[in-house]
This record gives C-alpha cells, sequence and structure tokens, in this order.
C-alpha cells in the first residue's frame, strides 16, 4: 500500500526525493566496510563500527545526503546499512571470538532482531546493493532469497564482490551465479576499484 | 575410553505439495516452524515463494529470541530440473513456477542444531548433520 502511495506521489509530483539504497547482504561480507568508505569520501563520517566477529552491525544505520560526485554528475541519497541476513543465531559461535557467555548471548539477541529489522527495510529501499564475500560461495539460500525478494519487489539490484584482494577471491564465480546483474569487484578494506563501482552505483541509481 | 555419545538418528518429514498448497503464508509458515522445533529434518515438495522464504528467515529469528535452545534453521532448495541453469535464471523460474503452483522443486529445512550445514553449489547439494 505504502508503495502504491509513493508511486503515486511520485507520479503526481515528478519527484523522488532522497533516493534510500540500502546495503543488503549476509553476515561478514563488508557492508558497513563498504558504506563507511563512501560515506567517509563524500562527507568525511564514517557510518558504523566493523568487526571480525559476525553480527557486529545489529541495527540500521544510515547516513543521509551523502552526495556524491562521478564524471561531472551528482547522486544525492541516503545510505541504509542493514545487519546481515542469516538463518540461524548460536550465541556459542560468538564465544570463539572471545566474548563472554553473557555478552555472546546479548550480541545473539540483538543480532535477530537486527535480522528482523533488515527485512522490514526492503519494502522501503529503491536500489539495493547487495554485498557478498568474494572469498565465500555464493549459492547460499540466503543470497538467493535476498535476491529473490528484490527480483519480486521490482527493487534495483547492483552486485559487490567485496575482499577480492584475499587470495581466494573468485569474482568469476559470484558473476556466474548472478549473470543478469552487474557484478563490481572491489575491496572496501583496501579501497581498490571505489571508482568502478562509483559509475555501477550511478548507472544503479537511474533503473530507480 | 568411555563412548558417551550416541547416534540418535534423524527425522525426516516429506511434506507432500497437496498439504501446504491451500494454506495461506502463515499457515505454511507455522506449520514448517512447528515441524522444525520438534527436531524435524523436512523435506518440502515445491519450494516457497521469496515473500515465504523471507518469512520464514523472520519468524525463526522472531523464535530464535524467545525459544531457548532453539538456534535457527539450516534451508535449501534444490531444482532437479535445472541444474545447469545460473541462479539469477532458477529465481526467475522458480517465482514464476511457484505462482503457478510448481513443485518440481525440494525444499530442505531443518533445526540449525541437528543440521550443520548444508553445502551448495550449481550441481550438487549436501547435508552436514552435527
Amino acid at each position: 500500500m505504502m508503495k502504491i502511495l509513493k508511486k503515486l506521489w511520485k507520479g503526481l509530483f515528478g519527484k523522488k526525493g532522497e533516493l534510500k539504497i540500502g546495503f543488503y547482504g549476509p553476515p561478514n561480507a563488508g557492508k558497513t566496510s563498504l558504506a563507511n568508505v563512501i560515506s567517509e569520501d563524500w562527507t568525511g563520517e564514517s557510518i558504523g563500527k566493523v568487526s571480525e566477529v559476525p553480527h557486529e552491525t545489529r541495527e540500521i544505520q544510515y547516513k543521509e545526503k551523502v552526495e556524491i560526485k562521478h564524471k561531472g554528475k551528482i547522486l544525492v541519497f541516503k545510505i541504509v546499512d542493514t545487519p546481515g541476513i542469516a538463518t540461524r543465531i548460536d550465541y556459542e559461535d560468538f564465544l570463539h571470538y572471545g566474548l563472554k557467555k553473557t555478552e555472546a548471548k546479548r550480541r545473539a539477541k540483538e543480532a535477530t532482531q537486527g535480522i528482523i529489522e533488515s527485512i522490514k527495510w526492503l519494502d522501503d529501499m529503491d536500489a539495493v546493493v547487495v554485498v557478498l564475500d568474494a572469498a565465500e560461495n555464493p549459492y547460499s539460500q540466503v543470497n538467493i532469497t535476498i535476491v529473490g525478494n528484490l527480483v519480486a519487489r521490482k527493487i534495483p539490484v547492483l552486485i559487490v564482490a567485496n575482499k577480492i584482494d584475499l587470495k581466494n577471491a573468485n569474482i568469476k564465480k559470484i558473476e556466474a551465479a548472478f549473470p543478469e546483474y552487474e557484478v563490481i569487484g572491489i575491496s572496501a578494506k583496501k579501497k581498490t576499484n571505489m571508482d568502478g563501482f562509483y559509475a555501477a552505483l550511478f548507472k544503479l541509481a537511474r533503473k530507480i | 575410553m568411555k563412548l558417551n555419545k550416541k547416534i540418535k538418528g534423524v527425522s525426516l518429514h516429506i511434506i507432500p505439495f497437496s498439504e501446504i498448497r491451500d494454506l495461506s503464508i502463515s499457515d505454511r509458515i507455522k506449520k514448517i516452524l512447528t515441524l522444525v522445533l520438534s527436531s524435524k529434518v523436512l523435506i518440502i515438495q515445491g519450494r516457497l515463494r521469496p515473500e515465504e522464504e523471507i518469512r520464514l528467515i523472520e519468524d525463526t529469528m522472531a523464535m530464535v529470541d524467545h525459544v531457548k535452545s532453539f538456534r535457527g534453521i539450516e534451508l535449501a532448495v534444490i531444482e532437479p530440473d535445472m541444474g545447469n541453469e545460473n541462479m539469477f535464471m532458477k529465481i526467475k523460474k522458480g517465482i514464476a513456477k511457484t505462482l503457478v503452483g510448481h513443485h518440481n522443486a525440494l525444499t530442505i529445512v531443518g533445526p540449525a542444531s541437528i543440521v550443520k550445514e548444508i553445502k551448495k553449489d550449481p550441481r550438487k547439494l549436501e547435508v552436514l548433520l552435527r
């Protein structure tokens, strides 16, 4: 209903307002790292904390009015960084990272709520950047479910293969899995190919 | 050395498509989660629609939050007739076919406490148990 009203509003007034671009994907793919690089590049401020412990981002975090420039064009949008989507949360997994039991349990509880929040925000996105770990198998059901839901909702998608600096990174596997989408290989950590990413982001915005 | 661990076995529960065809989204998800909570690994004829899959994840998380010792699910879909196609085509065909009641695929759902991992690549599926 909200989507119909939004489209009607756009149709009547020809204005999209501030675009909301969501960063979705499985945990630890580097969504916040990428969102931080973009935000730091164009606003001078980061969005969130990153960590090797999965589910570091457990709440939606965003940065409004991010203005990026590329080849004389300007794109203003709201970056929406979402908690990683998973089908299981086990507090014991966090103990391996040195967390104490109470802390691990609290993290697990917050992570479950974060996933629910991520899913609820899906409908509100104008476009989505799906961030995948280039060193991981892309054929997981979570990835299929996320992309399937974006296709069903007709939300434009850009797929980012992050962590291409890792030895076992394999962009070709991700490209083979999603040949209908542009796959941009980057390393948010090393800031590799960010120019390519910004060019792809402009292309994505044109599909909205 | 004394061995304390027993192989308890795994309870597989097959759900034919006819059993869930007429259920609402809520009832389908409720049925799946009720069985998963009773430690059954489900093999469902057919696949869920994308909005049902995401709802299953959402409701699973709500249950992890509220049910002690429940850690979530492992989930995978196999489509035997589409082994050589890419994921996008599978998604597209999956959406199209679910709308007309497609039931050629198989959906595997198991409690994370029993199913450690479901490894999937385009041509094979491996279910690893704890």
